[in-house]
């Protein structure tokens, strides 16, 4: 059991209220900001979908294949069987972890890690999007596709909730919650010891008796589930799925670069990289829209500021803050509470 | 489907030779630096990318073919030299996985620049070396030269390899790092004229591809995953593997997509690659330790 | 010709040296003796750069050692034969001794001191294409000397050359620091192998957990009570 402290407590109530303090600020453009907090709180539950696995050393660039099968699966069974997502979720997070133990189990065994392992996965991404694209007939190629729309409003059968802000973003906070949950209970888990001895010595954790391979299958089966779910969950609140927005080597490497701009090993660093990353591309954005001197300087192109910004953002990161935002906001008060305490210390010594 | 072993299959398989040399010269450079540096660049497509927008405008001001492709060679051995001193060596002792994710935050901003300088458009240098007929095949000269001068390219870097002091240096890194320095060898030397010539190695493959392709700034994704691809088969360092492997794909790809559409020819070549993998884990050719 | 005073050196938190002094000059075989772990080879990492020191002052020829980045104090004269030869295993003996030569003031003698080194070592020219690993350990032992002298040194610092060798084959280490020392070159030798090398040595410091606890000449230590002891197990 989960014992919760007041702060948290608080944060919680605030995350619940906040549709309605968003309805009482800015009513205006209550659509908009909604938007933004869903996105923010799908996208965490996928980051945070990947840290599990991500913290181990285990740096997969194989989640935009899950994630897209996942959407895939979901709106190909709706829009050609007929198939209620309700099932075709579940079907597709069963397909994901299928596909995550076949690549994962001869990595695993063969020991392929660091590198290999990244661009073993990275070749896993390949390949989804290349059949994603391949199938052309189904999936609308490279353009995307949409899920048929079942009657105009929010349906439960089909799962369509986008028309209701308010719904969804309830969805998205669901979600969050049970990825924040997940994270705690994998690090509270025995698991999360054996698969740091694993990440540090393989064959000394070998040899107290931790069987490597399925301790890191367990906990990639898991990630990839997540990232299924997550990547599913958001087909339908989009409405639309694209191989570039939610599969591929660009979904792959944003996922894992929000995790480490948020921070690794932190439970809520995933959710502190998302919100980095989507206020970052959303204020260049909208100050791009605002400045006439930026807009006729780069014209359309200026789409890609953010990208731009953000890929500069994230080398500073990795070179002088390894840790991530809140992993060295962290350290940071760690360090003064300590030094505090000492003072204290002292003061009474 | 259609697939025959007739005189198409033939210049399929043809065609695949031609595209392998292209690809065994644009793992070579990756192969290098890894080998010397133990940093994937995965960016490493991306300063292509960068080398034959380079050639193309230089083209476009005036220069001659020659020349714009000497310049972009020259401006992608820069770069590459530059992504070494800014990028690579400040992170020369993090873990192995945040040196690859670095150079992964070099690939967005590339791309993102590539599209804030020069537009989503495709755009193509316009110089066309027509095509050899030969029977009922046809093979354009465009590809003719890339195998000729990408082959041209390996033997040259072999030759500097093997006979010049730098050269021996840069095999010899590999294999024992710590005692560079009884050598009289300055370590920072080596790596930077290493990603130097890596860049330069992107830099002659961009001057072969402007003659193929059009360029736009995702041109990257397309060959990125498909050069990581060749280099682990082969081996990450393993130069000769690295070749070896490029001809093994270059056959699923062209071979695959004539038989089916080109997206089934790179998926079969993938699938192919993560089978071998989990037969071969440190690659088709690895040396047995 | 190499001097040091008061070398304390040490990796991390653990300090390896203590207010090491010594001297080597010139035309001299001075060996240093000790145990495992008594801190040798550390001692001739620092004084080639590939561990700085912490805190005192080294000397070649008057140079100070301590303000030279690693790579260079090959040019002052000093070459390494690190402990348990360190050759290149896949490049060819010949492109070894290349790497040997990689200093430019070397370069230009490259040919010269390659028939120099082939002169001392025929076995090194008979096996010149083949690859260094595959060679027994007492050649690649003599490849690691030879690359060593293809700079050209006038300091030759040797680490525990016998290790790992059969005795057979030890014997001939012994023979070729003999040649070496005959052909003019300073050597300064760490074994522990005691008995073999004060035969080839004319001075010696004995070396205790990272401090000098005896020096004299080869024969005194040889006759000291403590050396015989601790070393030779009579």
């Amino acid at each position: 059991m989960i014992r919760f402290s007041p702060a948290a407590i608080i944060g919680i109530v605030a995350l619940l209220l906040l549709p309605f303090a968003v309805r009482f600020f800015f009513a205006a453009s209550e659509k908009y900001y909604l938007h933004l907090l869903i996105q923010i709180l799908l996208w965490s539950f996928i980051y945070t979908g990947w840290s599990l696995m991500g913290r181990f050393g285990l740096t997969s660039l194989g989640h935009g294949a899950f994630t897209g099968i996942g959407a895939y699966t979901t709106v190909l069974l709706w829009n050609f069987a007929g198939l209620t997502p309700w099932l075709g979720i579940p079907v597709g997070v069963v397909l994901s972890v299928i596909v995550a133990l076949l690549v994962g189990y001869p990595c695993f065994r063969l020991r392929i890690t660091g590198h290999y392992f990244a661009l073993m996965t990275l070749a896993l991404t390949e390949f989804v999007r290349l059949c994603i694209v391949g199938l052309r007939d189904y999936t609308g190629g490279s353009l995307g596709t949409q899920p048929r729309r079942y009657g105009d409003g929010v349906s439960l059968y089909a799962m369509q909730f986008e028309p209701d802000r308010v719904l969804s973003y309830y969805v998205a906070l669901a979600l969050w919650a049970f990825g924040i949950w997940m994270w705690l209970k994998v690090d509270r888990s025995m698991d999360r010891y054996a698969l740091d001895a694993a990440n540090q010595d393989e064959d000394a954790a070998a040899s107290v008796g931790i069987d490597v391979t399925r301790e890191k299958l367990k906990i990639t089966g898991l990630s990839a589930a997540m990232c299924a779910l997550g990547g599913a969950i958001y087909g339908q609140y989009q409405m639309y799925i694209g191989p570039d927005t939610i599969a591929g080597l660009g979904v792959s490497l944003n996922i894992v670069f929000a995790v480490i701009a948020g921070g690794l090993w932190v439970p809520l660093g995933p959710t502190v990289g998302a919100v980095f990353t989507q206020l970052l591309s959303e204020t260049l954005r909208v100050g791009m829209q605002g400045s006439a001197t930026l807009r006729d300087w780069l014209g359309s192109a200026a789409l890609a500021l953010d990208t731009a910004v953000y890929g500069l953002l994230l080398v500073l990161f990795i070179i002088y803050m390894p840790k991530g935002i809140l992993g060295t906001l962290m350290e940071w008060r760690g360090r003064r509470k300590r030094i505090a305490d000492t003072a204290a210390v002292a003061r009474t010594g | 489907m259609d697939c025959h072993l007739d005189i198409f299959f033939l210049e399929a398989v043809l065609n695949g030779l031609l595209l392998a040399g292209l690809l065994a010269l644009l793992a070579l450079g990756l192969n290098l630096v890894f080998g010397v540096i133990d940093v994937v660049w995965i960016c490493y497509a991306e300063l292509v990318m960068v080398g034959m927008y380079g050639i193309h405008y230089a083209h476009k001001g005036g220069a001659p073919f020659l020349l714009a492709a000497l310049l972009g060679i020259l401006l992608v051995a820069l770069a590459g030299a530059l992504l070494h001193v800014l990028v690579i060596r400040p992170v020369l002792d993090s873990a192995p996985i945040n040196q690859l994710l670095v150079t992964g935050g070099v690939l967005f901003f590339l791309q993102a620049a590539a599209t804030m300088a020069f537009g989503i458009e495709f755009r193509n240098i316009g110089i066309r070396l027509g095509s050899v007929n030969l029977m009922d095949m046809s093979f354009a000269w465009s590809r003719l030269l890339t195998f000729a001068v990408a082959l041209g390219g390996m033997l040259a870097l072999w030759l500097f390899l093997t006979r010049t002091y730098m050269g021996t240096a840069i095999r010899a890194i590999a294999q024992d790092r710590q005692i560079m320095p009884l050598m009289g060898v300055d370590q920072r030397k080596v790596y930077l004229v290493t990603s130097a010539i890596g860049g330069g190695l992107a830099g002659l493959a961009a001057a072969l591809m402007v003659l193929q392709y059009d360029i736009y700034p995702q041109i990257g994704l397309q060959f990125g995953p498909l050069i990581f691809m060749i280099c682990v088969l082969g081996g990450l360092g393993n130069m000769i593997g690295g070749f070896v492997a490029a001809f093994i794909i270059a056959q699923f790809i062209a071979v695959g997509g004539s038989c089916f559409a080109t997206e089934w020819g790179y998926a079969i070549a993938f699938l192919f690659f993560m089978v071998a993998i989990f037969i071969r884990p440190q690659g088709l050719f690895a040396a047995k330790s | 010709m190499l001097a040091l005073a008061n070398i304390d050196a040490g990796y991390g938190g653990f300090q390896a040296l203590f207010g090491v002094s010594m001297s080597v000059n010139a035309g001299e075989a001075v060996a240093v003796l000790g145990a495992n772990g008594a801190g040798k080879t550390t001692l001739l990492r620092v004084i080639s750069g590939l561990l700085p020191a912490m805190r005192g002052e080294m000397t070649m020829e008057g140079v100070s050692l301590r303000v030279i980045a690693p790579h260079r104090i090959l040019e002052t004269g000093i070459a390494h034969v690190p402990e348990s030869r360190r050759l290149f295993p896949r490049l060819s003996v010949e492109a070894n001794l290349k790497m040997g030569a990689f200093v430019p003031a070397a370069r230009k003698r490259f040919a010269e001191r390659l028939d120099y080194v082939y002169g001392l070592f025929p076995r090194l020219k008979e096996r010149r294409h083949q690859l260094a690993g595959t060679m027994s350990g007492g050649e690649q032992q003599m490849c690691a000397i030879g690359r060593a002298l293809m700079s050209g040194p006038k300091l030759v610092l040797l680490d525990e050359p016998s290790m790992g060798l059969a005795p057979v084959v030890v014997a001939q280490v012994f023979e070729l620091v003999r040649r070496i020392r005959s052909e003019g070159y300073t050597v300064l030798i760490v074994e522990q192998n005691v008995a073999q090398v004060l035969k080839v040595a004319d001075r010696a410091y004995l070396l205790e957990v990272g401090r000098i606890k005896a020096s004299g000449s080869a024969a005194e230590l040889l006759a000291s009570d403590e050396v015989r002891r601790a070393y030779m197990g009579i």
